[in-house]
This record gives C-alpha cells, structure tokens and sequence, in this order.
C-alpha cells in the first residue's frame, strides 16, 4: 500500500517521514511529477510505503508544489492520505484538511505538537474533532516520537478496509450550499467516470479551475450552466466565487475548533519566538547578526571544520596514492596503466571527496538555520533587496553561499518552494565569485597590477555581483517573464531542531552528491588526463606541448584572440580549469616549464596586463567546474537544459573579455 | 483604510481582499477574509515586507500586496 503524506509548511512534515520511514528513503520519480520526491518503506509495515509531499496551504493550480500533490494524487491514487497538522495553529492547517476530505481518499487527520497544546494548558476534544470531520484523529509529537504506531495502526485500517471520510458537507445551508450541490449534481455522472470525486470536482469547477472542466470532458452547455449557478451564488452571497468558497471552509473550521479546541494560555513557544524575533530582526541589529552569522558559519566550513576534515581527507587520499604508487611500482606495471590509476582515477577521486567535508559541514549549519525558523527571517529580512531582481528574499542564503562553493549552494536551492526561483537562482549563483577562484586571481593580481592587489580581487566580486544583477533583470524580462509567485510567507515560531532530522539531511547531502555527481566528475577527469596523457597518434607525450589537449587549445586559441590571449597555453589552462578552477594556476606553470616562485615572470611573457584582466574576467565568468556542472545538471533534472547553461556561461564570458578588451584597447 | 497603513500594535478587521490572480487566492487560503480579525506586528529593518499576525500565527506580506486589503481599525 501507498500512503500520501500532505500537510502545510512548518507542520513537522519532515520530522514525521523521518519518524515513519527512518534511514529507509529513497528518491523516487512518478511519472508526470518533475520534481523528485522522498518514499520511504514505513518501519514496522513493509509492504507499507509513504511519499512525503511537498509541503502546501491549499490544492490550487498556481504553484509548483500544489500541482504536484494534486497529481500524484489523481494520477497515482494512493490508498490513504496521511494529512499532518501543526495543532498549535489549527485554524490554518485545517484549510488544507477539508480539501482533502473532499477528494474521498481514505485519510487519517494528524495532530503533530501535541506535547506544545498540552504544555500551554489547552486541549483539543479528539474524539469529537472526529466525528465533525469523520476521519481517525491522531494526537502524535513526531519530535518526541510519541503516538506513532498509532497513526500507523490507523491508516493501515482505514486504508484497508477503504474507509472513506464519512462528512461530505462542510457548508452550511445558503447560496454556497446550493451552488455546490447543484454543481455536484450536473457533473457527477462525468466525475464518476474519471475516477474523481465530484464534490472536488464541482468546487474546483466553481473555482475556475479549467483543468477539471477539461479533465471532466464538460460541454459548453454545461460549462454554462455551472457559471449560471456560480454567478447567482455570487449576487446572493455578496462574496466573489473564491472569497465565498473560503468563507464557507473558515466558518466550518471556526464551528469545529469552537466545539473541539479549548486553547490554552499564549503559548510559551510563541512568547519566546517574539523575545527571540525583537532581537533577530530588529530593525537595526537585523542585518548585522545576519552577516555575523553567515560569517561565522562560513569560517567555520571553510577555515575551521570543514578545512580540518578536507585536509585530513587529502592526507589520506595522499596516503593511498603514495601505498598504490609503491604497490604498482613493485609490479612493474606499464607506465601509462601507473598512470591512469594515480593521475586519472585516484585523482578523479579525490577531487569527488574533496568537496565532501564542505558539502556535509554547511549542510549541518544551513539545516539547523532551516529547522530552528531562522532562515525564514534571513527571507524576511532580505526580501526588498531581492524583489527588484525578482526573487524573493528566500534565494539569499544560497547565493551568499555561492561565494563560498557553487555545489552546496546549488543544492541548497531545493528550500526554495518556487520553480521559477530556483531556477534563476541556480543561474546567478555562479556570478557569485567561489573560493577555488581567489588562487588565480591572486597569481594574476601579484604578476600584474602588484600596487593594487586588494582592488583587483574586490573588484572582481563586484563585476560578478553586478553582471549578476545585469543578468538576473534580463532575465526576469525575457525567459522568467512571468508571475513570480506571492510572497505570502509563514514566519513559523523558533523551534530547536531534531539532531535526527539534520544528521539525515547531512547523510542525504553527503550521498547525493556522491552518487550523482561522482561519474560525471570521474569520467571528466579520466578524460582529461587523457588528453594530457597522450598526443593525437595516441603515444604518451614527454613534452606537454604536444598532448591533445594542447592541440585543442590550439584550435580553440583563435576564439580568444580578440579577449588579449590567443596563446594555446592561457586555452589550455581554461580548459584544465573545468576540471577544477584550481587547475587553471597549476597548469599554467606546468605549460610554462616554471615553478610557482616565477609565475610573475613568466605570466608578463603571454599576457599584457590589459589581457591579463581580460583573462580574469572569462575566469570569473565561464562555466564553474564540473562538480558544479554536474550539480546543476542533478538539480535541473536536463543534460540539455545544462549544456545550454555551460554554453551561455562561456558566451557571456567572452563578451564581457571581449568588451572590455576592444574598448580599454582603446584607452592603452 | 489598507493593511499597510494599520500602524504596528494596532489590530483591524479585514473588510475586502483585493487583488487578482494566485496571490489573492494565498491570501485567501492563508484565512485572510472578511470579517477576520488582524494585526501588524513588525516593518521589515528595510521597511517591507510587514509581519502581520492573523488566526494565532504569523504572516509575512510585501506593503504591495498589503495595499489591496481593506480593513477597518478595532478601537481598542
């Protein structure tokens, strides 16, 4: 059996597949469904599976997430709906419920944070709440495990003896009453046959909802019909046709909870969320703490943590290559096999687990940002800088996280509910400078500009950040013209999150990324160390001018003779950088025969200074490494959508080189 | 008067929601209808969006959104 698991945002989602399905989950893809969603076997039941849905206020056609409920449910018919509720603001959850109970799907209500309803001195009438919405009522706290097999128990029942929700009417007698019912009645014969219940249907229908008047192969004289009765609801109710259609769910939900809840004192939880929010978005120390926080947490991954755990790693990587170098030595293997062991895999590897410690630290801190409510402020507080290059305030944290590495900060997009902000999103994160670049651009500012280092570097992230912005407004008119979606956001109460809950985030983040990224990255660095390894009769190369990666940028060297550096090497060294932007200074001074004490010297040979910048440009702008290209490629979910990124990013690179050559050409 | 003029503290009754398309209906799903009862907690430090309290929980809109709420003031 298959059990659907719906419930608003901040409800403790989350919290409960993880209760329900432990470390059992996995990512599964439903036909028609764009995003991925989690499926976990539940424990306990095995022949039980639950999806855990995006989290959603209302089934409308408008957003992403609504759509995708909405489909896994008409089209995959789970047997149970498993609809969670945050008790402490049962008004607004409910919204959502009496959806539900309108598609006929056997379902069990959840009242999540119970523990808080009772700590505060309320009480919530459970079986009388029942009866009014005639499903099962469960009181669990998925943080402290409580009431679980319950809940199980229950939906196992319902679900197998296809229980279905026993009230069907949540109007009282009135205009709306009758508009629905008579709406009802034209269309049930038409919902039967699709398998849809026709109350959804007929309320969907009275929405506006063309989809359903498509979906039920409505004629036009029924489609007038309906608007007749809708249009007579309207004048009689003094409400528009959505206003009334929420009235009437609020006043149901209203006479429910004034039966059912007796609320407590104000709870604690929320007294301290307020103390918590006049010092985290104060309007002076708002955007202080912020920064102070982002700055912490980066230090942290990239100094402290996460620096600690990847230079242990490299020592161990290094360990094994020096014992594998030795082994493969003693048997005498052939020299190119030696070779692609050392230089091609194990190095494809390391590269892979590199990134490893960075991806699992940040992930740590930025999921306990999420899981206490803070992120929402960062959104809540940010939110004006953002809106004028449409997004909202909620694409902050993963740009912010762009300057530190464009792989967690891809992945980090997935808490943006909206489509259409990831999306755009993970296009401006790369114009966010990441740190793999600084090393170049400190080899470039020391050789060339040596009285003016500081500027150089600052200067570059600005260039990035305003190209960015430059971008993201082109953008915004052209390919995301359309509606960004409200931003009507929950401010939720701060919460401690569950260690559970962030140490399977981090295990998620961690195996994700090694499963999907790691072939693209493997395959990429074995074929670039073939094309190191060998020139184009395929014998291995002594000098590494004559390998066909130096033929390529030949070839490629002419493309960049307008940007000030139509050297094969400067080609060479771009393309090197694919592999990691760290590359780029490494194989420069491989290719000049020099150490790194002379890369000043030997840079002034091949670059001008106004080329030298022209070349920092395109390295800030074109295409991130590949670990970031396979990153994009896992999150939009398209090989042909990435390709046309990589390309874009290598275009604007070269026009903006371009340009700035050909016009300070001008001024030298 | 308009939810982005309700000063903070002050609460109101929602009169009409305005608007069109998917935002309305947010707003209308998230219980912000006539007859409810709704108050401005706190201006963003860039002064928008609002916080605005509604049903026992917090919301947070832009002042341009808020502007299509119509309210009238609770003397309290």
């Amino acid at each position: 059996m298959i059990f659907a698991l719906v419930g608003n945002q901040n409800c403790g989602k989350t919290t409960l597949f993880n209760c329900l399905t432990g470390a059992n989950q996995r990512v599964g893809n439903f036909p028609g469904v764009t995003v991925e969603q989690k499926i976990g076997v539940i424990k306990g039941a095995r022949d039980c599976s639950v999806v855990d849905l995006p989290g959603i206020y209302s089934i409308r056609p408008y957003s992403n997430e609504e759509i995708i409920t909405r489909d896994f449910i008409l089209n995959e018919k789970p047997d149970g709906i498993i609809n969670i509720l945050d008790a402490t603001n049962i008004e607004r959850n409910l919204y959502l419920t009496l959806q539900l109970l309108e598609l006929r799907i056997p379902t069990v209500v959840v009242l999540n944070m119970m523990d808080e309803v009772r700590g505060n001195g309320g009480t919530i009438n459970i079986k009388k709440m029942s009866e009014r919405l005639g499903v099962p009522v469960v009181p669990i706290s998925a943080a402290k495990n409580e009431g679980i097999s319950e809940l199980v128990d229950q939906i196992i029942y319902v679900a197998k003896n296809k229980i279905k929700p026993k009230v069907t009417d949540f109007c009282a007698y009135g205009p709306v009453h009758r508009c629905i019912h008579a709406v009802t009645h034209l269309i049930a014969d038409h919902a039967e046959a699709c398998g849809i219940s026709a109350r959804f249907a007929a309320i969907k229908l009275i929405e506006g909802d063309a989809f359903y008047a498509q979906k039920l192969g409505l004629n036009k004289n029924e489609l007038e019909m309906i608007e007749h009765s809708v249009i007579e609801m309207e004048n009689e109710e003094g409400l528009d046709r959505n206003a009334a259609l929420a009235n009437m769910r609020y006043s149901f939900i209203e006479a429910v909870c004034a039966e059912t809840v007796v609320k407590g004192r104000e709870s604690k939880e929320r007294l301290r969320s307020i103390k918590i929010d006049n010092v985290l978005t104060n309007k002076y120390l708002a955007l202080p703490i912020f920064l102070a926080v982002m700055f912490l947490i980066f230090w942290l991954t990239f100094n402290v943590i996460g620096g600690f755990l990847s230079d242990k790693l490299s020592e161990g990587i290094d360990i094994m290559i020096e014992l594998t170098d030795k082994a493969l030595d003693n048997y005498g293997i052939n020299p190119v096999v030696h070779s692609l062991v050392i230089d091609g895999i194990l190095t494809g590897v390391g590269n892979v687990l590199s990134f490893l410690p960075i991806i699992v630290t940040l992930f740590f801190f930025l999921s306990i940002l999420e899981d206490t409510g803070y992120m929402a402020r960062v959104a809540f507080v940010m939110d004006k800088l953002l809106r004028k290059i449409g997004l909202s305030g909620k694409s902050f944290v993963p740009m912010l996280i762009g300057f530190g590495c464009s792989v967690p900060a891809f992945m980090a997009t997935r808490t943006l509910t909206s489509e259409r902000d990831r999306k755009l999103t993970i296009l401006l994160v790369p114009y966010m400078s990441c740190s793999a670049k600084i090393p170049i651009y400190g080899v470039f500012a020391a050789a060339f500009f040596p009285e003016h280092r500081a500027l150089v570097m600052i200067g570059l992230y600005v260039i990035g950040i305003l190209l960015g912005i430059v971008f993201a407004l082109l953008m915004k008119h052209t390919v995301f013209r359309g509606k960004p979606i409200p931003f009507v956001m929950e401010l939720p109460n701060y919460r401690m999150p569950s260690p559970r809950s962030v140490l399977l985030l981090m295990w998620e983040k961690a195996k994700d990324f090694i499963e999907r990224a790691f072939t693209i990255i493997f395959l990429a660095t074995i074929v670039i160390w073939f094309l190191q390894k060998f020139d184009i009769r395929l014998n291995e190369v002594s000098d590494s001018a004559d390998s066909i990666l130096a033929h390529i940028g030949r070839l490629l060297a002419p493309i960049f003779t307008p940007l000030g550096f139509g050297d094969w090497r400067a080609a060479t060294a771009l393309i090197c950088g694919f592999s990691a932007k760290e590359a780029v200074v490494s194989s420069l001074s491989v290719l000049l025969d020099i150490n790194a004490g002379q890369m000043g010297e030997g840079l002034s040979q091949m670059f001008t200074p106004l080329a030298a910048f022209s070349f920092l440009l395109f390295t800030l702008l074109y295409t991130p490494c590949m670990a970031a290209v396979a990153t994009i490629r896992r999150e939009l979910n398209s090989g042909v959508k990435t390709f046309a990124v990589v390309i874009m990013q290598c275009f604007i690179a070269w026009l903006v080189a371009f340009v700035f050559y050909q016009i300070g050409g001008l001024f030298v | 008067m308009t939810l982005n003029k309700l000063p903070v503290g002050k609460s109101a009754i929602i009169t009409r929601v305005g608007g069109e398309g998917a935002l309305r209906l947010r707003l209308l799903d998230m219980g912000l209808i006539p007859k409810t009862r709704v108050s401005v907690r706190k201006i963003a430090p860039l002064g928008d969006p609002i916080e605005i309290d509604i049903r026992g929980y917090e919301l947070t809109l832009r002042i341009e959104d808020a502007k299509n709420i119509e309210v009238k003031c609770i003397d309290e």
